[in-house]
């Protein structure tokens, strides 16, 4: 009962905060002076007419906005400016196959890599082993996706020959783009995963399980590791916020036509509504990932009280 | 503790007076620890060198562009069809522009941002962290409140959506990048003050009739000098990244002016034919990170001895 609580109160919460950011984006991309159309000479006047209609551009921002979120309750996102022809809609789902790819891919990348990692250098603590890969994931951490990102593409795609170093349709550019985006959340994750083991380790009941003559392997793997784990579950919301800024860069790198590149080619020429529409869907995936993180927290760890504050 | 583990690396310190400030006894286990030490050397040398060295007569202007000299190797003079000898440390661009002092003139606009807008962040973040902190309740309640739902907003794009609104103004990259970068901030700032606020020295304060802003400003934020200085120092190279995304980007530093992450972006772009350009931005950057993030980890080893390293 408690549980069902909190589920509820918590995906209350999620769609409280998804109105706040499609609220903010509205507003704040209508800031500037000038109306998206104003500028664009190629619409025929009855079609601009029609547009007005419907969207209601030609009134005023707070009529808009009650007009926009009375379309996208209907989930009408409606047209792109930039891409003649096409609506928002449209434009979202030939490019999110593309970005939700090389993000979740990415993502797994920086788990398999990072936890296993950060498990054996709390392992081996304070040795040279651990010295070296902490070393290794700081490097990781301190070389940005965008110096990265064209040194693989330098050396697997052009000296090796191995991917593809751009393109999306018949190219493997998108297996570079996954691990650049995955290798900076690996080092992240390995250093996480290491500082928490540590501290799991140090507790009383691991001292007990030694003591009561548990083998190492045994005590790490069965003891600590769901307690070593926990902040690295905690850590994946802010990672799949951060990941969705990094596929930016990398669909840009690699010339993948994500949503990121959508979002700031529709930023950059003012594409009101499909920049309305991507950030939408950023937030969606952002909300729902804070949310099972949330609920996976609680099923790892008991004892933390399921509390809505 | 001071005096035995310093026996233990075997450098010489002052015996400790019973007596030494917090402040020195930092510094002291600072000294101690070298990576960081040589990180905060390298990260003033690369500061003066960038801010300092350009004004040395000789060094080429990063944007005067030279279209009989394009991409010389490294250490190579020559001589332009105008008759004007450059002298090319790290070789030059593919527009004939030198690369050693177009990395310096990155580095202050990197640099420039990093600091600039962490002292927006910093500002921001402790006045709102103290205040919530001192005045608790209600306030405090709503105030943290919001800070929650604005750590759900994905920040990148609330960026770029100001920086594309507002023209890639310079100046204004630096605030919304602060802007966006002081929650971290308020929430350590807060936890400090709510510790501090029912300490007698704040009664005392109080008793003598100080009004709460004083209380804030000059009692409560000057003791929370601690994880401030720590988080400050890892709140540069987190800014430095972003400004440097947003360059990569194409949304921030437009040409011909440069930043470390624009100089990067054209590397990237000309990666096939001259890799100069990409490796060179690329180590000074990399390694400026590097330096801010150890140091950071050292001083907070130095401030708080109770979370050490491990």
């Amino acid at each position: 009962m408690e549980g069902l609580k909190y589920i509820g109160s918590r995906i209350l919460q999620s769609f409280f905060a998804l109105f706040c950011i499609i609220t903010i984006t509205f507003f704040l991309v209508r800031l500037a002076p000038g109306s998206p159309l104003s500028d664009e000479k190629a619409i025929p006047p009855h079609l601009l007419a029609q547009m007005n209609e419907k969207y209601g551009l030609d009134k005023s921002i707070p009529v808009q906005y009650v007009r926009y979120l009375g379309l996208l309750s209907r989930g009408d996102l409606g047209p792109s400016f930039a891409n003649k022809g096409f609506t928002v809609k449209e434009v979202i789902a030939q490019s999110w196959p593309v970005s939700a790819i090389i993000g979740f891919l990415g993502l797994g990348i920086a788990l398999v890599i990072g936890i296993p990692v950060g498990v054996f250098a709390a392992s081996k603590r304070n040795t040279n082993t651990d010295y070296f890969l902490m070393g290794v994931a700081m490097l990781g951490i301190c070389l940005p996706t965008f110096v990265i990102g064209p040194l693989l593409g330098l050396l697997f795609g052009l000296k090796l020959d191995w991917f593809d170093v751009a393109g999306w349709e018949n190219s493997t550019a998108w297996l570079l783009a996954s691990l650049t985006l995955g290798l900076y959340y690996a080092a992240y994750i390995a250093r996480l995963t290491r500082g928490s083991m540590l501290d799991v380790l140090s507790q009383d009941y691991i001292r007990t399980a030694r003591a009561k003559g548990v083998g190492p392997l045994k005590i790490l793997f069965k003891h600590a590791f769901r307690g070593g784990i926990t902040p690295v579950v905690a850590y994946l919301g802010p990672a799949l916020a951060g990941l969705i800024g990094g596929s930016f860069v990398v669909e840009q790198i690699f010339g993948l036509p994500g949503l990121g590149q959508h979002f700031i080619k529709a930023a950059v020429n003012r594409d009101l509504l499909l920049i309305n529409g991507t950030v939408t869907v950023f937030a969606i995936l952002i909300i729902a990932m804070n949310f099972i993180v949330d609920l996976v927290q609680a099923w790892l760890d008991p004892r933390r009280k399921l509390t809505t504050s | 503790m001071i005096s035995s583990s310093a026996s233990d690396s075997g450098v010489p310190v002052v015996e400790i007076e019973k007596g030494s400030s917090l402040g020195k006894d930092a510094w002291y286990r600072l000294q101690k620890n070298k990576l960081a030490m040589f990180s905060f050397w390298f990260f003033i040398a690369i500061t003066l060198i960038c801010f300092v060295v350009p004004l040395i007569p000789g060094i080429p202007n990063p944007n005067k562009t030279y279209p009989d000299l394009k991409s010389m190797d490294a250490f190579q003079s020559a001589v332009s069809k105008d008759g004007e000898k450059v002298f090319y440390l790290l070789g030059s661009d593919y527009l004939g522009r030198d690369i050693f002092s177009r990395i310096l003139s990155g580095g202050r606009v990197s640099l420039g941002v990093g600091f600039l807008a962490t002292f927006v962040s910093l500002t921001i973040g402790v006045l709102y962290g103290a205040v919530a902190g001192f005045i608790g309740g209600r306030l405090d309640t709503i105030m943290m409140r919001i800070v929650d739902v604005l750590y759900a907003l994905p920040f990148m794009i609330l960026v770029i959506i100001l920086v594309t609104i507002f023209q890639n103004s310079l100046w204004l990259l630096f605030v919304c990048i602060g802007a966006v970068e002081w929650l971290t901030m308020s929430r350590i700032v807060r936890g400090q003050v709510l510790s501090l606020k029912n300490q007698e020295f704040v009664e005392a304060a109080r008793s003598l009739g100080l009004s709460n802003w004083r209380i804030i400003i000059r009692h409560l934020i000057p003791n929370t000098v601690g994880p401030v200085i720590v988080y400050t120092t890892l709140t540069v190279p987190a800014v430095m990244r972003l400004e440097a995304i947003l360059s990569f980007l194409g949304l921030g530093v437009q040409p011909p002016h440069a930043s470390w992450g624009s100089l990067i972006k054209e590397g990237a772009d000309r990666m096939v034919s001259d890799q100069a350009l990409l490796i060179y931005p690329s180590i000074v950057f990399a390694a400026t990170l590097f330096a801010l993030n150890f140091l950071g980890d050292g001083l907070r080893d130095a401030l708080d001895p109770k979370t050490s390293k491990d």
